[in-house]
């Protein structure tokens, strides 16, 4: 680059167009890359199948209810499933998450039952799970800031000394396009880069963060923006799960290594609205949606398993009816969800007892019971 | 005169800025085609272009820093962080920055900054989507901090806010974005009561009841209710909360000798505080009861299910009022 060059595009090295990374593509045909081979079992391929029928169905099960008004609001993974797929089952069982607000994919993988994600948007609870049984931290609603966590918790492995041992942990941090601008984020890059931390930031580059689509965050693929940070950063085709779990698989081991960070930008589109009270025909055309409706994540995995032959008969109808069951009994936790009952407010705020908690429980409890009394 | 929202009114009134002063601008996240999130600035960059009203990269630091630059160059930035629980990552911009450049160029610089902030709870949101950090603002030497209750205060003060030389922190009642008034879009500043005063909103008898935001309509609620049992309330909206018209509360109290303060942050160290601490100052003689306070717990804001609970409702300020008539 000189002082004259072009604002915006990068020239040499950087190719003009970015490469991405793709190993199935949208009509099903598996392609090989030099970097990411990729062996997997029939049975490995049906079981990705199964996940992504699964978290679809779960995510449109919450929009539904939703709509129904038993949830606040749901922020729905549609389109999304195979980055979180994919980067999901790439992880190990040490290994540690920290997602943003859309990572019910991630969480699938994490074992982490769909009804918390639930009660958190239903206004049960702020959180709902123990991130220490499942390496899968709490969500985190204000953009950006996981990263920093993520980044200190990487540190924190690194620290214990076992990197490149059995027990070696990678961690990783998901955000969207639009986080990317936040401050939080940039200053995570600086310390993984400058501690040389085990962690993987992966990026699902949805195009959109709300209304905005992503020229209002960058001028520049996103990867690249590692290269400046100095560390590796690419780009794969989010809606192919294979590509992601390859790639995901590659950057996790080389952070469980000492090889320290890597940026991943996934590729994809959020197809639904941002959340549930969002209306995207407000901001974006309808043939965009159209476009990457083409590119469907689970669509091209079903035309591989046919393709080849891999999928026994009956094989998609179980799966469909396994996830509809699912969904059913989603919707019945959620209807049959307790409330948590108006003195857990003043619960684990602190570790300790706290006097002032302790005094506005006893009162508030004693003003609760006075509309009993009045009542009898 | 035209009945409109709150939310709507807030639009008439960044219009009428707009229209008013060319270098008033927009800034935020989603405030350009989709009009924000509570679509207060909808409509605006189709008319005022994208120049004017800028969808800005996500970053709340961001947006008040340059802001800040943008104020230095001669223009009135308008900022609008999305949700009160987001003011956070520009909160340093704002304390250390925006709220001091004018006493450290030992007043030679203007830094005609608004920031609104959609603010409160009461709508069912997630975490970070229903914070009332008023005090931390108030706290900081150097801002302006005002609130605006109902739909003409709304088109009036966002005006006067912008037009103000000095930055001013602009919180905006979101659970009464949908409330309806009547409002003369052709007034003038003339017409309006000045930005700093508050205003006697349920003139009373027997106590007086401070709130500002959100709170007011309760309280008038709250009022209509102990009307029922012979009890005469006055209720007091302050709309600004720094500078504060002590005035205004101290003569009501005078009158009354009781108070109650609401507001929806919690009570602990909130802005309750310091009007309880003045009002003893400056009513001591005349005070039946010490002022009471009710507001929010010292708990973090709850999960939406528990909310109804946390904020102060209709019962729990009577049962307030009931306590410094019982003292
Ligand atoms: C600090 C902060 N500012 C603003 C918001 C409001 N907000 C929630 S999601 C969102 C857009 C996020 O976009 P992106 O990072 O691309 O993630 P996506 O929602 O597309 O998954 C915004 C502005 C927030 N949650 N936190
Ligand atoms: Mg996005």
């Amino acid at each position: 680059m000189t002082i004259d060059s072009v604002r915006g595009v990068p020239d040499t090295p950087e190719p003009a167009e970015p490469e991405l990374v793709q190993l199935l593509t949208p009509e099903g045909e598996r392609v090989e890359h030099p970097d990411y081979p990729l062996d997997l079992s029939a049975e490995e391929v049906r079981d990705l199948y199964r996940d992504l029928v699964i978290v679809r169905r779960l995510d449109l099960e919450s929009v539904a209810l939703t709509r129904q008004g038993e949830v606040g609001l749901w922020p729905s993974l549609l389109g999304q499933e195979a980055a979180q797929i994919g980067s999901g089952r790439a992880l190990s069982e040490n290994d540690m998450v920290f997602p943003t607000y859309r990572e019910h994919g991630v969480a699938w993988c994490r074992g982490v039952d769909h009804l918390n994600m639930i009660g958190l948007f239903r206004g049960v609870s702020h959180g709902g799970w123990d991130p220490t049984e499942h390496n899968f931290h709490l969500y985190t609603v204000v953009i950006g800031s996981q990263t920093l966590h993520a980044t200190g918790y990487a540190m924190g492995v690194q620290r214990d000394g076992v990197l490149g041992t059995p027990s070696a942990a990678a961690t990783i941090a998901y955000f969207g396009d639009g986080a990317t601008s936040q401050g939080d984020v940039h200053e995570s890059f600086v310390f993984a880069t400058v501690f040389n931390a085990p962690i993987v930031f992966f990026c699902q580059n949805n195009q959109w963060a709300i209304s905005e689509p992503l020229e209002k965050q960058s001028r520049i693929p996103l990867y690249r923006r590692a290269q400046g940070y100095g560390f590796p950063g690419l780009r794969v085709d989010g809606n192919d799960v294979f590509a992601c779990l390859a790639v995901t698989r590659k950057a996790l081991e080389n952070a469980r290594t000492g090889q320290g960070p890597t940026l991943i930008e996934a590729f994809t589109y959020r197809m639904g609205a941002h959340t549930t009270t969002d209306d995207p025909t407000r901001y974006r055309l309808k043939a965009e949606e159209e476009a990457w409706k083409l590119k469907d994540p689970i669509e091209r995995v079903k035309a591989y398993l046919v393709r080849n032959d891999l999928a026994e008969t009956g094989f998609f109808e179980k799966v469909e009816d396994e996830a509809k069951q699912m969904g059913r009994e989603l919707r019945d936790g959620c209807l049959s969800m307790p409330d948590p009952g108006p003195l857990a407010m003043f619960e684990n705020v602190y570790a300790e007892p706290h006097p002032l908690m302790t005094e506005e429980q006893e009162q508030f409890a004693a003003y609760l019971a006075s509309f009993e009394e009045e009542s009898r | 005169m035209t009945t409109l929202t709150l939310g709507k009114a807030m639009n008439e009134g960044l219009r009428k800025a707009m229209e008013n002063d060319p270098k008033v601008l927009v800034m935020g996240e989603d405030v350009g085609k989709l009009g924000g999130v509570f679509r207060i600035t909808d409509g605006l960059q189709k008319d005022f272009g994208e120049e004017r009203v800028i969808d800005t990269p996500l970053a709340e630091s961001g947006i008040v820093g340059t802001a800040i630059g943008l104020a230095l160059r001669g223009y009135r930035p308008v900022v609008e962080i999305q949700f009160d629980g987001f003011v956070f990552p520009a909160a340093d911009q704002i304390i250390t920055q925006l709220a001091k450049l004018r006493m450290r160029s030992l007043g030679s610089l203007e830094l005609p900054v608004v920031v609104r902030i959609p603010w409160g709870g009461g709508i069912g949101a997630v975490e970070h989507h229903s914070e009332s950090p008023e005090a931390y603002f108030t706290h900081t030497a150097g801002l302006r901090v005002v609130a605006c209750s109902n739909p003409l205060d709304a088109f009036a003060m966002i005006q006067q806010a912008i037009a103000s030389p000095d930055p001013v922190i602009f919180f905006e009642p979101k659970r009464r974005y949908w409330d309806k008034a009547e409002v003369d879009v052709e007034s003038a500043p003339a017409d309006w009561a000045p930005l700093h005063e508050a205003r006697v909103v349920q003139p009373g008898e027997h106590a007086t009841v401070l709130a500002y935001g959100p709170s007011v309509k309760t309280c008038l609620e709250a009022a209509a209710a102990a009307a029922e049992e012979g009890r005469s309330l006055e209720v007091i909206d302050l709309r600004s909360l720094n500078p504060l018209d002590i005035g205004t509360v101290v003569d009501s109290v005078n009158r009354t000798g009781r108070c109650v303060v609401v507001h929806e942050a919690p009570v602990f160290s909130g802005f309750g505080a310091e009007l309880a601490a003045r009002i003893t100052e400056r009513c001591f003689y005349r005070l039946e009861s010490p002022v009471l306070r009710v507001g929010g717990f010292s708990a973090p804001y709850p999960p939406s299910r528990n909310e109804d609970h946390y904020l102060p409702d209709l019962d729990r300020i009577l049962d307030a009022v009931d306590r410094t008539f019982a003292w």
